[in-house]
């Protein structure tokens, strides 16, 4: 009797904590279709004039845009700087490294006001106006770590032996990057920049010190929350939500049957 | 020469192109893998480097690759000094102790990996021809993950093939494969060899393996080649303990040279006179070490009758294990110590422990070492 | 090949000056050469890091010196050595400061113990269900793409006064008839728990995913009981997630205010991220923000370190 209640606490209390994890999302969804007119607090009705017209409320979708250039531009800094130190450190010694180490893991252990005033304080030092590209450089900052974290995990993993293989085989050091060692970290660098891209769409804090008058999604959400936010918001958030779950799903399944296929075989 | 093997490399016709090391030494930051180590490979034969893991072994095998540059010495390939050249443009193959597949690509992009490097033009007909020879062309499509032990060995074989390169470098390639398989390797490797006739570089730990594949086994130990021959010769006339204990096993025994019989050396061990050829000794004054081979060695009652002129030597049994074939018997003799001997099941009551007995062996079966030899080099057998 | 002749010369030449016994300057070169394509590979990272972190962190501690000019307007500042900044925010902000702590420890442990089971329902239990464990790794990262504050905010809806929560809670008593749950402690607590859950989560889970079942196995057949098992083979070997989770929560967590200036109240749910944003946008106390900026970083540095030495660093990142 003790072992089956030991066998089923795991998947129960689990589950609740996906539930957990989740009613919110299920909230925001289900007001979406809320007939909320300007303050979407109270159940008034289902429409789907939300989701018909989700650029009705004034600069929700130019905010959304301005996100997804911002997190866009971010990844790519992120993932390429990131890679390329994640490769150095791990598989060559030169002076400094330890300190490089330093540098790059400390992004992680400050929290974000911390993070964004020193950054506001270094371009209003610089006297560089607040917008788009101040926004990235932050948000290429905190998104760097992630990836370095995370690609050189996997560069770790990597054996050594493969790349002498390739090399035994003709391939030049280029070919040997090219044909062996990128294709294998592309799993990491993949993840890295699905995580670096989150994170930077997902960002408030860092944005808030470091746009000015440029407004994110999460930003324009925030400063909506004291007087209400509309529901197209809500539609927005809820989509965004469901277009990164079909993604990575159709990804999941794909692999999955590929796997299958492939044991039958 | 030189340029005979660049122009026959150029056209992918390099067949089995000797390899030349010359006083190759590797030292790491704290000690010495390789040390003015020289030898050179026949083209064509199929050589085996032996020795205990640490020896060395691998550091030469890695440093004939290009994978690691020699602190000194020169490497050549068909008379081509390559000491210089990176992996990539050697001629020169390696099948890795873990295979090294790699994970990412089909069975059939592994094999044409080295070819398409290369831009040969029919690299995959090549490649798939390379499987066919390993048994393997139906499995073309899979990943390496997907192939047991044995497959995977054979796709790398066949990987290193496919580029025929000058010299073929195996490391430990049947070590992760189970006793059966790895019998079953050894004679499709040496198969293989004799059909392509290229050179191979096997190295091994596996003395058994060593000697049942390779036309010459060169033995080391802590950077240097202890002896090197073919392997009946290694094994019928061991030069350094290390050899005699760690290729096969030895009975040794410590002596004095006490007289010269012109053919022959009476040596007294343990105030037992016994003889040794003299063309069979290093050393013929002082104290030497008498070897003999176990197998050479008899086992007799003591009142059983015996020929006078074979050595001989009396004790106790102090272990029999019966394995079948034969009795394996641990023997203790005053003064000497322990010697092992077989003796082939051929129905008779076998001695058992306590018994006295008498070892016998003809003289022409004893061979000599230096007096200063380590008895206990190279193994832990008695 | 036809670079060889070239490369031999330069090896002989390289041999040639190798002293017995000493360092192989072709081997050294070779390790400068592949030092430097290192160094090539961190530069931009490095420089861009040492542009927008290093001197940006050096840049807030000398603006944390500064003192006002005399006469000057809102916001005007000239630099200084006015080490009393410190003392000034520290006195005021010492309660805001532990509280942020507190906070953050509290949510921190919350969500240990509720991503510790979800890690490891995904991680071991469904390992065997490739597709469900797919899924479920998603849903955890997923709500990252609708917006935080937007679930913040459903959260404060959705525990409203007048939402079904409160309502049922009072219904059953377990509330008192005013009880609320938005704007207290608990709901500031409750929101940071449910906002880095992920980040405790993830980390735990790439440990566990890494976890050989048959260790498990191994254990049970050695007559250890499942808690057993658990405490000596599987939680140690997730340390390293654990380590990495209660680091990557804690600290975000210790600098929020999303989840206080949404579900907490002006009285004593204040926590030192807010403090910080309306120093420097409201207040205009540039100085004071930095250096309050300045206290957290330290303060969390120090903890961090004491956390590392107490626990150990191996496989921490």
């Amino acid at each position: 009797m003790r072992q089956r209640i030991g066998r089923w606490i795991i998947p129960v209390f689990g589950g609740l904590a996906f539930v957990y994890l989740l009613v919110p999302i299920a909230y925001i969804f289900a007001f979406s279709f809320n007939d909320a007119g300007r303050t979407n607090l109270v159940w008034r009705g289902f429409t789907l004039a939300n989701w018909l017209d989700p650029c009705g409320a004034p600069q929700v979708c130019q905010s959304l845009v301005n996100s997804l250039q911002v997190s866009v531009a971010a990844t790519l800094a992120a993932t390429v700087l990131g890679t390329a130190i994640a490769l150095g450190l791990v598989r060559y010694r030169f002076r400094f490294r330890n300190t490089a180490d330093l540098l790059i893991i400390l992004p992680l252990a400050t929290p974000e006001v911390v993070l964004g005033a020193s950054l506001l304080a270094q371009f209003l030092n610089l006297g560089w106006n607040l917008g788009f590209a101040t926004v990235v450089i932050a948000h290429t900052v905190f998104c760097m770590a992630f990836v370095v974290v995370t690609v050189r995990a996997r560069v770790a993993g990597l054996d050594p032996k493969l790349e002498e293989a390739a090399s035994d085989l003709y391939a030049s050091p280029l070919a040997t990057f090219r044909k062996v060692t990128l294709p294998l970290l592309l799993p990491g660098i993949v993840a890295a920049a699905l995580l670096s891209f989150a994170m930077s769409f997902d960002d408030f804090i860092i944005t808030n010190f470091n746009s000015g008058s440029f407004d994110t999604f999460p930003k324009f959400i925030y400063v909506a929350a004291t007087r209400g936010i509309p529901a197209q918001a809500n539609v927005i958030g809820s989509s965004m939500f469901l277009l990164a779950l079909c993604v990575v799903v159709t990804g999941q399944v794909i692999s999955y049957r590929k796997r299958k296929a492939l044991a039958a075989r | 020469m030189a340029l005979q093997a660049e122009e026959a490399v150029r056209n992918g016709t390099a067949e089995g192109h000797g390899l030349v090391l010359a006083g190759v030494t590797k030292r790491f930051a704290d000690f010495t893998a390789v040390d003015d180590l020289s030898l050179t490979v026949p083209a064509g034969s199929f050589f085996a480097l032996l020795g205990p893991s640490g020896c060395g072994k691998t550091t030469t095998l890695r440093m004939v690759a290009g994978l690691e540059q020699p602190t000194s010495g020169t490497i050549g390939i068909g008379g081509r000094d390559v000491t210089a050249l990176p992996p990539y443009r050697r001629q020169v193959n390696t099948v890795f102790q873990s295979y090294a597949l790699f994970p990412h690509m089909s069975v059939l992009d592994n094999v044409a990996f080295g070819l398409k490097q290369r831009r040969v033009r029919d690299a995959r007909a090549q490649a798939k021809a390379a499987l066919a020879m390993v048994e393997l062309e139906h499995l073309g499509a899979r990943k390496p993950a997907q192939l047991s032990g044995g497959q995977q060995q054979r796709v790398a074989l066949a990987r290193a093939l496919v580029n025929r390169p000058a010299v073929l470098l195996l490391d430990e390639p049947l070590g992760a494969l189970d006793m059966k398989l790895r019998r079953q390797m050894q004679v499709e490797l040496k198969a293989i060899q004799t059909e392509v006739g290229l050179t191979f570089i096997h190295v091994t730990h596996d003395q058994e393996e060593a000697m049942t594949m390779a036309d010459t086994v060169a033995v080391m130990n802590q950077g240097r080649v202890e002896q090197m021959g073919p392997p009946r010769q290694l094994y019928e006339l061991p030069r350094t303990a290390f050899v005699a204990n760690f290729l096969g096993r030895s009975n040794l025994m410590r002596g004095r040279v006490a007289e010269d019989l012109g053919q022959g050396l009476g040596v007294d061990v343990a105030g037992t006179r016994v003889v040794l050829p003299k063309a069979r000794a290093t050393e013929h004054h002082g104290s030497v070490v008498v070897g003999v081979r176990p197998e050479k060695v008899r086992i007799q009652r003591m009142d059983a009758p015996f020929t006078a002129t074979a050595n001989q030597l009396a004790g106790t049994v102090v272990d029999a294990s019966f394995t079948g074939v034969s009795t394996e018997y641990l023997v203790d003799i005053p003064g000497v110590g322990l010697m092992g001997t077989f003796s082939q099941n051929l129905g008779q009551d076998p001695a058992s422990p306590g018994e006295k007995v008498r070892l016998l062996w003809e003289p022409d079966y004893s061979f000599g070492l230096a007096g200063g030899e380590d008895t206990g080099a190279g193994g832990v057998r008695p | 090949m036809t670079a060889a002749p070239g490369l031999r010369g330069r090896h002989d030449a390289g041999r040639g000056r190798a002293p017995e016994g000493g360092p192989n300057p072709e081997e050294a070169a070779a390790d400068k050469k592949r030092g430097r394509i290192g160094q090539l590979l961190v530069l931009p990272g490095f420089t861009f890091l040492l542009l927008f972190f290093a001197a940006p962190v050096v840049v807030l501690l000398a603006m944390s010196l500064y003192t006002k000019a005399p006469g000057a307007e809102i916001g005007q500042f000239e630099p200084a050595l006015q080490f009393s900044n410190y003392a000034v925010v520290l006195r005021e902000y010492w309660d805001v400061l532990v509280r942020s702590f507190a906070f953050a420890l509290a949510a921190t442990l919350a969500a240990l113990l509720i991503g510790y089971p979800m890690a490891y329902l995904v991680a071991v239990r469904l390992r065997a269900h490739r597709l469900l464990q797919g899924i479920l790794l998603v849903l955890l990262i997923a709500p990252f793409f609708s917006s935080f504050i937007l679930r913040t905010q459903a959260w404060k809806q959705i525990l409203a006064d007048e939402g079904p929560v409160v309502g049922v809670l009072r219904a059953l008593a377990v509330l008192p008839e005013d009880g609320r749950l938005t704007a207290t402690a608990f709901a500031v607590v409750c929101g940071l728990t449910y906002n880095f859950l992920p980040f405790m989560t993830l980390p735990i889970y790439a440990s566990l995913e890494r976890l050989d079942t048959r260790l498990l196995e191994a254990s049970g057949d050695l007559y250890a009981s499942p808690m057993r098992t658990f405490r000596q083979v599987t939680l140690p070997l997730s340390m390293p997630g654990v380590f990495a989770g209660t680091l990557l929560t804690f600290i975000p967590a210790s600098g929020d205010y999303v989840n206080a200036a949404l579900l907490g109240n002006n009285r004593d749910t204040t926590m030192i991220g807010q403090v910080i944003d309306s120093r420097f946008f409201r207040v205009v106390d540039y100085p004071g923000a930095a250096a309050l900026s300045f206290i957290l970083m330290v303060a969390i540095l120090v903890l961090v370190m004491a956390y590392i030495r107490r626990f150990g660093a191996r496989n921490l990142f």
